[in-house]
């Protein structure tokens, strides 16, 4: 199997280097870090490919692999998970370890190659840390979120996006034209036939048949095996440009931008999975029967204990799905006569919760306090609608972390409006529990703020956990109230304990319960990786949405040919990443998206970088002015308050030199940078 | 002189005038409208005149909010109100029976099963799982289980139309497709949100759906969130459904998607439907059918197709058919089968949302042993003076549901029948058997129009497994018949004497 992503030459430069040496040729020098980047990726190819591979080539590739390994010794306080298990530490130090108290000859032993291959597999679904210097802790600086700089995009680009959803529809609409009256059994679905209706609109159906239809083969792309650090998709082909698929056979192991795998939880070994397999032999695969009856076990009330203790709330309540537990808990908390505000890019999960609870609905424009405070003095001066009776009460409805943005939601002012306006607030932490904060537990941590603060902190168990289900957390009398009101509880199928305990050890390596050190260090790589990923974009001069410390990185691509272009180039590089579209973001602003992890490493960072790279400039994506990014570094031996005379003394005064960087610096210069705040 | 002047001054004025307007940009296309309008008929540039005088105050008026009863208040009026104001607290304080409910949940140490211990120390026989054919403590589907989990790990990280499908799950959907005999199938990852997403993404607006009083809570709430038009038919009454369906089809004159929805057996009631005359009906009428077989997957007809193979009816008849994979197959998550259009259709208009849990694949046990051991539990119950089984003899999940003459001689609200209840469940678990109550969602916020017109009955829920021998399951039909007798001999001497014949 050919390996076609680009080979980076430079990648993981001496972290030490804060400018690249005029010296330091890319060709002439290759360290050993990305040796090993590449071995690592060689070998953890799909099985198919692993079996082809000869014995000297894995052997020759284990010694530098376990060279590698013990040369970065990232975390050398990390003792191992338990040495007589042959299971795998998480972390590439403890690979090394594990032969700490052998004598020092054995420790450039090579490895068998039943164990370089089961290194390799690891390291598929957890990356290892290149250097310690590759961390950075999550946390909010100063008092007031700021806006992330956006650039708007030329109007060459807006201008052409238009007429290419003006084509697509024209196009459209011409092929639907011909296509009932040549070919009417594919229209068969949206023709009443028989007495019967269409089963769905025409008009409804529009954007599916003729828009998604065409870049159908970047979506729902199937996938086999563990979506850790890379994930192996399995390839298909068509014949009829997407209606139907067949598989190749073959699978094509990419790296995974695509996963809400924020801490590398996403493995099929190690602790969280030995104990998973543990509770499956002894407590089952189902609990087979609601919370209410007989559904509860005591492993889900440890869970519920533990998550209550970790969100910082006495107490909390879980569910066996994320999208359910907003659906149902909205239902049981407010009802008629109560008005619910909702961030106008609220997740689908709340606005069915929202309609289905029957209380009124407003929203406001996204994350703009102003608005929303408009919004509260108006319902609550006006009262309900007609009868002018005031609310029962008002509940405002955030997420943590946007998804499709990359946005947090501004914590700090919606404080401080709650404690004016009397409202209750709903935090959904889905994507930000886990991925935000020191010790990752989401936004109050993130911005410092006492959890007490929030009336309910809801949250999913799927992404930072690699589990599955969603969580409550709040007050006791809340919560009480909740299990006895709540259709999750009553008719909902509970947890299952394999997923409960995932979620258990999980919990337990983010305090540093189980594995002393490593959930520190996902907390951090994860919070490194997205500082250093999305710098490195806004550098390279691509518009990217969203604040800095979030692991969910957009890119906008404007032209909708450029969302499978991109993707595709993307696949031809081996890196799987998630294209949006309309109706899941405004018409103009199709986008990318980055979805960064723990599990990746820097070498993945780099990796990715220049893939972007090299497609922005094929694809025309670098639009921005590069404010973003910062400005360039000062020379050698100008110090930021020497600034101004400098300028002065090169006639520089008063030019604003828009930022481009080559991914050369942007490489060389990242790491630093990404510590520090922009100039 | 004057006199003839005077129209020559008119028409050169005038000529002055058009003149000077031609030289105004764009009047030439004024002129050419007016012109091509007026054709030969003045009345009618007239009336056009008219309405660009009436056009021009439209223009300029100052704009005005839509919203009527807006009320314009001073920004100091709306900081008063706002200090004024003083929201309920965010949760109802919790009522005797929620607190009563909260203190005696139950909880299992350790796995579910037949026989499960408790954390007061006790073990006792479950009645109360749905774990109907014991695939819970199954060691061949744990071993899978295990390693599925060392391929695949434990979530998918990822929604199904990125990166989370994984080829179990289109293995597992084809599987169940074939297994009951429909063209595809979509998997979701919750059971009870599956109906609840599954209506919606047909029912839009201005179609009109027909349903059983009866159904279920995620049926109520799919139908709830849809914006179709609700009509109800009495439970099981097929003369009601043909009644609502004429009319519905009487009504309306355009064409517009229509459907009949039903469950196969009803949770609330247990009792089965008539299929052939549904199909029958649903076929006359031109109806499509959304067949909710979440209690009756796995557990009705000769092979545990559902009601369908019970009844001996072709599935295509069917057109969408939910199921559970939660309940007897002990896994977790909801399918929902029928033709390719229709499952095509859900994977972008539903909140479809897969789950990686290994499942038995194919229901191979019969439905027999536990329709034995369920006859069993049935012989007991009917001894008893107290209650009676609503549910269908091939139902597992039996529910038992007071006597109508002892709730109208007691003169017992829902509230009491629910409370005797309670104390049944309390006193059986007292003799180690472990079963439970028909829970209703509270009413307290969410009735709306949709909702009403069904009464919830309280009943007793005992779910009988294969798990348990026929011995056992008879000495439990004792316990629960002799605890019924004695909380309700307890609670109604105390009031009243005993209903006759006891």
């Amino acid at each position: 199997m050919p390996q076609r992503f680009p080979r980076n030459p430079f990648a993981s430069s001496p972290d030490t280097a804060v400018v690249i040496p005029p010296s330091d040729k890319p060709t002439s020098r290759r360290p050993s870090t990305s040796k090993a980047n590449r071995l690592t990726q060689f070998f953890s190819s799909s099985p198919k490919s692993k079996e082809q591979q000869s014995a000297h080539q894995a052997l020759l590739s284990a010694v530098a692999a376990q060279q590698q390994h013990l040369l970065n010794n990232p975390s050398p306080h990390i003792s191992a998970p338990s040495l007589s298990l042959p299971t795998i530490s998480l972390s590439t130090a403890k690979a090394g370890e594990a032969n700490m108290d052998e004598p020092p000859t054995t420790l450039f032993q090579p490895p068998s190659i039943a164990e370089a291959k089961r290194q390799a597999r690891v390291d598929a679904q957890f990356g290892p840390l290149g250097s310690q210097n590759h961390r950075y802790v999550s946390k909010h600086m100063g008092a007031e979120l700021e806006e992330p700089i956006i650039d708007e995009p030329p109007y060459y680009y807006l201008l052409t996006t238009y007429i290419s959803y003006l084509v697509l529809i024209i196009f459209g609409h011409v092929r639907d034209f011909f296509g009932k009256r040549f070919r009417p059994d594919h229209y068969r679905h949206l023709k009443s036939a028989n007495g019967y209706a269409a089963l769905n609109s025409d008009f409804d159906n529009f954007y599916v048949r003729r828009l998604k239809l065409r870049i159908d083969d970047c979506f729902a792309r199937p996938i086999t095996g563990v979506p850790g650090r890379y994930i192996t998709l399995m390839d298909r082909k068509t014949d009829d440009f997407n209606e139907h698929f067949q598989f190749t056979g073959t699978y094509t192991e990419t790296l995974n931008m695509s996963s809400y795998n924020y801490l590398g939880f996403a493995q099929s070994e190690g602790p969280c999975a030995d104990a998973v397999e543990e509770t499956i032999k002894k407590y089952g695969i189902s609990a087979a029967s609601p919370r209410a009856d007989a559904g509860t076990s005591d492993l889900a009330l440890e869970v519920e204990d533990r998550i209550a203790k970790f969100v910082g709330k006495p107490s909390a309540m879980v569910f066996s799905m994320g999208f359910a537990t907003n659906a149902t808990s909205f239902p049981a908390l407010v009802g008629k006569g109560c008005l619910i505000i909702s961030d106008e890019l609220n997740h689908a999960s709340i606005r069915i919760g929202a309609r289905l609870s029957g209380a009124m609905i407003s929203s406001f424009k996204h994350n703009d306090m102003g608005d929303l405070e408009k919004k509260l003095r108006e319902s609550i001066s006006q009262g309900q609608p007609r009868t002018h009776r005031p609310w029962k009460k008002i509940l405002v409805v955030v997420e943590g972390l946007y998804s499709m943005e990359g946005t947090m939601c501004n914590l700090p002012g919606l404080l401080k409006l709650k404690k004016r306006y009397k409202f209750h607030l709903f935090v959904d932490e889905a994507h930000s529990i886990g991925a935000l904060g020191p010790r990752g537990r989401g936004v109050c941590d993130y911005f410092g703020i006492d959890p007490a603060e929030v009336d309910i902190l809801m949250g999913t168990l799927t992404k930072s956990f690699g589990a599955n289900g969603g969580y409550v957390a709040a007050e006791k009398h809340i919560i009480d109230k909740l299990r006895a009101t709540n259709a999750g509880t009553i008719y909902g199928e509970s947890p299952t304990p394999p997923v409960l305990m995932q979620i258990l050890s999980a919990l337990k390596i983010i305090a540093g319960e189980l594995n002393p050190g490593q959930g520190e260090e996902r907390l951090q790589r994860i919070a490194f990786n997205s500082r250093y990923l999305r710098l490195g974009l806004k550098r390279l001069g691509y518009i990217v949405y969203g604040h800095d410390d979030s692991p969910i990185i957009p890119i906008v691509l404007y032209n909708p040919a450029k969302m499978p272009a991109f993707s595709h180039e993307m696949l031809r590089r081996k890196i799987s990443v998630v294209i949006v579209g309309y109706p899941a973001t405004p018409l103009i602003s199709s986008r990318a998206r980055f979805c960064v992890s723990a599990a990746h490493n820097k070498d993945d960072m780099d990796r990715l970088l220049a893939a972007c790279d090299e497609i922005g400039n094929v694809l025309q994506l670098k639009f921005s002015t590069g404010i973003a990014g910062g400005a360039e570094h000062l020379p050698d031996g100008v110090t930021p308050e020497m600034e101004k005379e400098w300028q002065k003394a090169n006639g520089l005064q008063g030019v604003v030199k828009p930022p481009r960087w080559s991914l050369r610096e942007i490489i060389a210069n990242g790491v630093q940078d990404v510590k520090q705040p922009l100039r | 002189m004057d006199f003839q002047a005077l129209p020559n001054l008119a028409v050169r004025s005038v000529g002055f005038v058009l003149l000077s307007l031609q030289k105004v940009p764009g009047s030439t296309i004024v002129e050419r409208y007016i012109r091509s309008s007026h054709q030969n008929d003045p009345i009618r540039s007239a009336i056009e005149f008219v309405l660009f005088l009436l056009f021009i105050p439209y223009l300029t008026a100052s704009s005005y909010s839509t919203k009527t009863n807006f009320l314009d208040l001073t920004e100091d009026a709306i900081d008063e109100l706002v200090a004024e104001w003083t929201p309920d607290p965010l949760v109802d304080p919790l009522t005797e029976l929620e607190v009563a409910m909260n203190e005696k949940q139950l909880v299992i140490v350790g796995g579910t099963g037949p026989r499960c211990k408790l954390t007061n120390g006790c073990t006792v026989m479950n009645f109360a799982s749905y774990n109907f054919y014991n695939f819970a403590g199954n060691e061949h589907i744990k071993q899978n289980a295990i390693e599925t989990l060392r391929k695949y790990g434990v979530g998918p990280c990822s929604a199904p139309q990125f990166y989370g499908t994984q080829d179990v799950h289109m293995e597992t959907e084809a599987k169940i497709a074939s297994f009951i005999g429909t063209e595809a199938c979509i998997l979701y990852a919750h059971a009870l949100s599956t109906i609840t997403s599954v209506i919606p993404s047909f029912a839009k607006r201005g179609d009109i759906i027909v349903a059983d009083k009866a159904v279920n809570y995620a049926i109520r709430k799919g139908l709830q969130i849809c914006r179709s038009k609700i009509r109800w038919y009495e439970h099981n009454d097929m003369e009601d459904l043909e009644r609502v369906l004429q009319k519905v089809t009487k009504e309306s004159k355009t064409l517009t998607r229509r459907l009949v929805v039903t469950e196969g057996l009803f949770e609330t009631i247990g009792d089965t439907i008539d299929l052939p005359k549904i199909v029958e009906l649903k076929l006359r009428y031109k109806f499509r059918l959304i067949l909710d077989e979440t209690w009756s997957f796995g557990v009705l007809g000769r092979t545990g197709r559902g009601v369908a193979d019970s009844q001996s009816i072709d599935l295509t008849q069917v057109d969408m058919i939910i199921g559970s994979l939660s309940g007897p197959l002990s896994a977790a998550g909801g399918f929902c089968a029928g033709t390719h259009d229709v499952v095509q259709h859900q994977r972008v208009a539903s909140t479809a949302y897969t789950y990686s849990s290994a499942m038995p694949a194919i229901l191979t046990t019969t439905a027999r042993e536990t329709i034995k051991n369920t006859a069993v539990m049935r012989a007991q119950i009917a001894k008893c003076d107290w209650v009676y089984s609503t549910s269908v003899p091939e139902n597992p999940m039996q529910l038992l549901v007071l006597k109508p003459d002892i709730i109208k001689g007691h003169d017992l609200s829902i509230a009491k029948q629910e409370q005797i209840l309670q104390e049944c469940v309390g006193e059986v678990l007292a003799n180690n058997v472990l079963i439970t109550r028909l829970k209703s969602m509270p009413q307290i916020q969410n009735t709306t129009v949709r909702e009403q017109g069904w009464q919830l009955q309280p009943a007793l829920k005992v779910c009988i497994t294969t798990g348990l021998a026929k011995k056992d399951i008879e000495k439990a039909g004792v316990v629960i018949r002799q605890a019924i007798a004695k909380v309700l001999k307890k609670r109604m001497s105390s009031k009243l004497a005993l209903p006759n014949g006891t």
